[in-house]
């Protein structure tokens, strides 16, 4: 049975329609990316599986359709970290953390010890403990991206949802940002669905890649099969040479 | 400091009472313990029918003002949202007079024509606000509760002009004052301090998730729609009872809230309960400047708020910039 499960999905905005019956599924620990070009419908698509928009078709996650869930019980299956997280300035990184564990929580509860605890150790799991203290308006964006998917990993989800983790971080975090994404799907078998916009970067980390234009998902499979330089000239209007690096992996290379 | 503003509250006033006999006349009051204060029967009921429930009444007010306002600015992710700002004062305002002038002021129904009136303002302001701008932008939510506020400003104004024959009882309410305040108030007042503030202050960590935005705090599994409306009646309502016994007084909601946050941060876990005892305690404050700085005659209290309110909004106004833009 798959974790994540779509069929048939389509997200429509006041009549302009962002997805269009896009089905898609992602095994327990499976890590997908989407790529494509900008517009694609890659966020919205994240939006329909977050269960933060309204779609036609069916998502199930672990076979039960998303729909029927209380959005409590859905926010501890599926934890989502947008492309732009909103981070109010004066807030604590602690406090911020300790967010992620709304979907545990009561209508009114407060956090319980335990609470704490898993939200400190989210932190210590991204190197995030010292900035416990310090508030959102003064991280780096290194820095923000950690203290972020803290608090997704405080949800303590078995589906983790990532919009572009690494579009605001140079190559060196972005590479961070990603290797710790890996670590924790080994360790928890959680599943990622990510979507990538440096495709030589979303070869190298996913198991596959789904590539989306127009709303739909027009080809998928392993990253070698997907990425070749007539569908990224096809689809992203990208001159590029597909070569194979020193390991066999595929990279990306723009060209004049 | 609550304790302090009360006990300056009950302390001082135009009839020079001895300090220590009158703490001693209210421990006597307390249970299990008997002492003679020493005071004269006159004195006693100064202290007991004017100085103390005018105290508790300003003390109920300021907190459930104040933690009103913060709870607009959590709810509406805005640092100028204010009961007054938003024109819901306004609301309660005409709601109130509409019964004063058919009815009579001492009625109950005062506070639940306040209520009605004042949902209608916050409804079209919100409305409004969020038709011309978006949500995004706190200004416009701002502007069209300044316009909402003139325009039931204006028809508070008529229906009281219109009814000429109790026109200076509309009139000396409308003010703002806690001058004719007796235990009746404090009765009347208490049941819609105690529901708004208990409500308000319950969501304290569910407006810190509506902090980081309607996507996110959807995806954390709340329903932003759900805890804004809880959030909005009451505080809505708590605004609409103390309207309906003291009258216009602004600012307290912005002045609080705003001055808890420069000392702890702006998780409203420690905004909101911290702006309960200090909005009581500003208003004890500041009900004692209202009646003494020119005594024996009263200024009325909502000129003292907005005194130090007006210049401290423009403070606000200048270093949240950025969020409201």
């Amino acid at each position: 049975m798959s974790r994540v499960g779509a069929v048939g999905v389509s997200v429509r905005y006041n009549g302009r329609t962002a997805v269009e019956s896009v089905d898609l599924s992602v095994a327990a620990g499976e890590w997908v990316a989407l790529i494509g070009p900008n517009g694609a419908g890659k966020t919205s698509l994240l939006r329909a599986l977050a269960g933060t928009v309204e779609y036609d078709g069916s998502i199930t996650i672990d076979g039960v359709a998303a729909r029927s869930l209380p959005r409590r019980r859905a926010a501890r299956l599926v934890a989502l970290v947008p492309q732009q997280p909103v981070l109010p300035e004066g807030m604590t990184v602690f406090d911020y953390v300790l967010l992620g564990r709304t979907p545990h929580l009561g209508y009114l509860a407060a956090e319980s010890h335990a609470d704490i605890v898993i939200a400190r150790e989210s932190m210590d799991r991204l190197d995030a403990s010292d900035l416990g203290a310090r508030r959102l308006g003064e991280l780096s964006g290194g820095e923000r991206q950690r203290v972020v998917l803290a608090r997704a990993l405080a949800q303590q989800s078995s589906v983790l949802l990532l919009d572009e983790p690494t579009a605001a971080l140079d190559v060196g975090h972005g590479q961070q940002v990603l290797d710790l994404v890996d670590e924790l799907r080994r360790e928890r078998g959680m599943s990622v669905v990510a979507a990538v916009h440096d495709l030589t970067l979303a070869a190298q980390y996913a198991d596959r890649l789904a590539l989306m234009d127009g709303g739909r998902i027009v080809t998928e499979g392993a990253p070698g099969a997907v990425l070749t330089e007539d569908a990224i000239g096809r689809f992203s209007g990208a001159r590029v040479s597909v070569i194979r690096g020193p390991g066999g992996e595929v990279v990306v290379v723009p060209r004049r | 400091m609550l304790l302090g503003a009360l006990a300056a509250g009950v302390l001082i006033g135009p009839a020079s009472l001895d300090s220590g006999r009158v703490l001693l006349e209210l421990l006597d009051r307390l249970p299990l313990i008997d002492v003679d204060s020493g005071l004269d029967a006159r004195g006693a009921a100064i202290v007991w029918e004017l100085r103390l429930p005018r105290a508790v009444l300003g003390a109920l007010v300021g907190a459930t003002l104040s933690v009103a306002g913060g709870a607009y600015q959590g709810v509406f992710r805005n640092p100028l949202a204010d009961p007054y700002l938003l024109g819901v004062a306004a609301g309660a305002g005409l709601g109130a007079t509409v019964v004063i002038v058919t009815i009579g002021s001492g009625s109950a129904v005062v506070p639940i024509a306040a209520f009605a009136g004042a949902i209608a303002a916050v409804a079209l302001a919100y409305t409004l606000g969020s038709a011309a701008g978006g949500r995004r932008s706190g200004a416009t939510l701002i502007l069209a509760g300044v316009a909402v506020a003139a325009f039931l400003t204006a028809a508070q104004t008529f229906v009281q002009q219109h009814n000429a024959d109790s026109i200076r009882e509309v009139y000396s309410w409308i003010l703002g004052r806690l001058g004719t305040a007796g235990w009746s108030e404090v009765a009347l007042m208490t049941p819609y301090a105690a529901v708004s503030v208990v409500v308000i202050v319950f969501h304290r960590r569910l407006l810190d998730v509506l902090a980081v935005g309607e996507e996110e705090a959807r995806s954390l599994g709340v329903r932003p729609e759900r805890v804004r409306a809880a959030v909005v009646v009451a505080a809505t309502l708590g605004t609409a009872g103390a309207v309906a016994v003291s009258g216009l007084i602004g600012f307290v909601g912005i002045v609080v809230p705003h001055t808890v946050r420069l000392l702890v941060g702006t998780s409203y876990r420690w905004i909101l309960p911290l702006s309960v005892v200090g909005g009581a305690a500003f208003l004890v404050l500041a009900d004692l400047v209202a009646r003494s700085a020119l005594g024996p005659a009263e200024i009325p209290i909502g000129v003292v708020t907005a005194f130090i309110g007006g210049p401290f909004f423009l403070v606000v106004l200048r270093t949240s910039r950025e969020a409201i833009s």
